[in-house]
């Protein structure tokens, strides 16, 4: 099958039950996007695909054929700079995955989409709320608050 | 996780195979699937059917593709509009990433289950007929108040479903012997003696769409969830309501539950008796007894059903 990923096209011959996670770590050396539950519910497999935020971990490569994937080593966006700054994390496991999550969440932000706080502005409950996909078990959420915030220009 | 064929289906006659289990979003399927809990041999990817749109229905109302994205339908302009229900109990449901994948058909079915139907190792009627029940003596906190059997005792988790519900939605249904169409409130079924089913739809029917009739009054409506913890988790209990209240008297209503049943039971005996009655908290209450009445609570879910109660009372208030 063939993927693109991070902007270079890939042929891969995968087990139909290799999932996009796997096949990113285990097959094209991608370590940024990172295994934490495996189930869909930690987010720290979160990757871009056909621009859309998604977690790699429930998704069956093969279903793929043609997609184009970004990963974290593929990301260039102020979200990046501002967890830095910030200090938006402790032991950064889980930070390539809030770093992809952000930048797929601040698109869906720009193109209008609601989320279940339904404020007009993206305050920092929505951000929260926006964000809840993605678990920090150091729980340095409150630095990544302002990052995000920040990085979407507010 | 165990071996299967994949194949692509690219219309839907294609997609029509007997014993093939069909792959839409995948965000409950892989996870069955790495968990040993779906063995399928044969999985058919939907996703390529050219079911993503969402069209308007000659007369009003919406047809909902089967492979609509759930973030997609959340924030389609019309459902916001019309239907703010459905797409309130789509946003309070799983993440933003989850929602990506989500699709309409795959999330209505999702498998009812709990915790021990998601562990292999652990018997559970469901799963495997006839090995037992752990649920009613053990982790059944969050399981039904209304509609279980001494078989089972599992929940349905889909938030948008309860929306559906309410709004008098009707699933299409493309099979080997045909097309049909089934309402919303009649697709899932109750566990009785046979949980190891959890919808009336028969092996290789594939969904196709989810029509939404136009309801006027729907523009006024209410999603309300409660749960563990502030998002992304399952329901605890929720409640989906549309009303219409002329001269502080309501004059219609459609009112669903969630995580309370084996399906998103919409609450006929409720609506019913809230037809005709003032807009006030004591006539949502009284309607909500109407409904709860039936409850059957167990050891450690008997909350759920003041939760309710309250729950119905507040989302009315909010619309009035
Ligand atoms: C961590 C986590 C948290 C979650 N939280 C919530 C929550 O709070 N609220 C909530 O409502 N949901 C929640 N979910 C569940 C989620 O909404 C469902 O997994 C999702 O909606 C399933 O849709 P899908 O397209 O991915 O389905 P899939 O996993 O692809 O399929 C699910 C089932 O539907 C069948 N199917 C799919 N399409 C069709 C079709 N067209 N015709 C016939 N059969 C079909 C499949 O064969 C399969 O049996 C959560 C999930 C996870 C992993
Ligand atoms: S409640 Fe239903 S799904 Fe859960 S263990 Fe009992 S039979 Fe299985």
């Amino acid at each position: 099958m063939d993927l693109v990923v991070n902007g270079v096209e890939h042929s891969l011959d995968l087990d139909p039950r290799t999932t996009l996670l796997d096949t990113l770590r285990e097959h094209l050396g991608l370590t940024g996007s990172k295994k934490g539950c495996d189930h869909g519910q930690c987010g720290a497999c979160t990757v871009l695909l056909d621009g859309r935020r998604v977690n790699s971990c429930l998704i069956l490569a093969i279903s793929q054929q043609g997609a184009s994937v970004t990963t974290i080593e593929g990301v260039d966006h102020p979200v990046q700079q501002k967890f830095v700054e910030h200090d938006g994390f402790q032991c950064g496991y889980c930070t390539p995955g809030q770093i992809c999550s952000a930048v797929g969440m601040l698109d869906e932000v720009a193109k209008g989409w609601p989320s279940a706080i339904g404020d007009e502005e993206l305050t920092d409950a929505e951000i929260r709320e926006r964000m809840s996909g993605n678990l920090c078990r150091c729980g340095a959420y409150p630095n990544m608050i302002p990052a995000i915030r920040e990085a979407a220009g507010r | 996780m165990k071996t299967f064929t994949y194949r692509t289906a690219t219309d839907v006659a294609q997609g029509l195979e007997p014993g093939a289990t069909f792959l839409a979003g995948g965000t409950n399927l892989v996870d069955l699937m790495k968990l040993g809990v779906a063995t399928p041999d044969v999985l058919v990817d939907v996703n390529r059917l050219g079911l993503g749109e969402v069209g308007d229905l000659p007369g009003g109302g919406l047809r909902i593709g089967a492979g609509v994205r759930n973030s997609d339908l959340a924030a389609d302009p019309r459902v916001r509009r019309d239907y703010p229900v459905l797409s309130e109990a789509l946003l309070a449901g799983a993440s933003g990433q989850l929602r990506n994948m989500a699709t309409t058909a795959g999330n209505l079915l999702q498998r009812t289950r709990c915790r021990y139907f998601m562990d292999a190792t652990m018997p559970c009627n469901k799963r495997r007929p006839g090995s037992g029940c752990p649920a009613r003596e053990g982790d059944h906190r969050n399981l039904a108040i209304l509609g279980a059997s001494p078989s089972c005792v599992a929940t349905h988790p889909s938030d948008m479903a309860v929306a559906l519900a309410a709004l008098d939605a009707v699933v299409r249904i493309s099979g080997p012997a045909g097309e049909r169409t089934v309402p919303v409130t009649e697709l899932h079924r109750l566990p009785g003696d046979t949980p190891d089913r959890d919808t009336v739809l028969e092996h290789g029917e594939l969904i196709t769409a989810v029509d939404v009739p136009s309801l006027g009054f729907a523009a006024r409506s209410a999603y309300r969830k409660v749960r563990d913890r502030a998002s992304y988790a399952f329901a605890v209990g929720s409640v989906a309501a549309a009303a219409q209240i002329t001269d502080g008297t309501v004059t219609d209503v459609r009112l669903a539950f969630g995580a309370v049943a084996h399906k998103p039971w919409r609450a006929f005996a409720a609506e019913e008796a809230l037809r005709g009655r003032p807009a006030t908290r004591e006539s949502f209450r009284a309607a909500a007894d109407a409904e709860l009445a039936a409850a059957e609570p167990l050891r450690d879910n008997a909350f759920k059903v003041p939760l309710i109660r309250n729950l119905v009372a507040s989302v009315l208030e909010g619309l009035a």
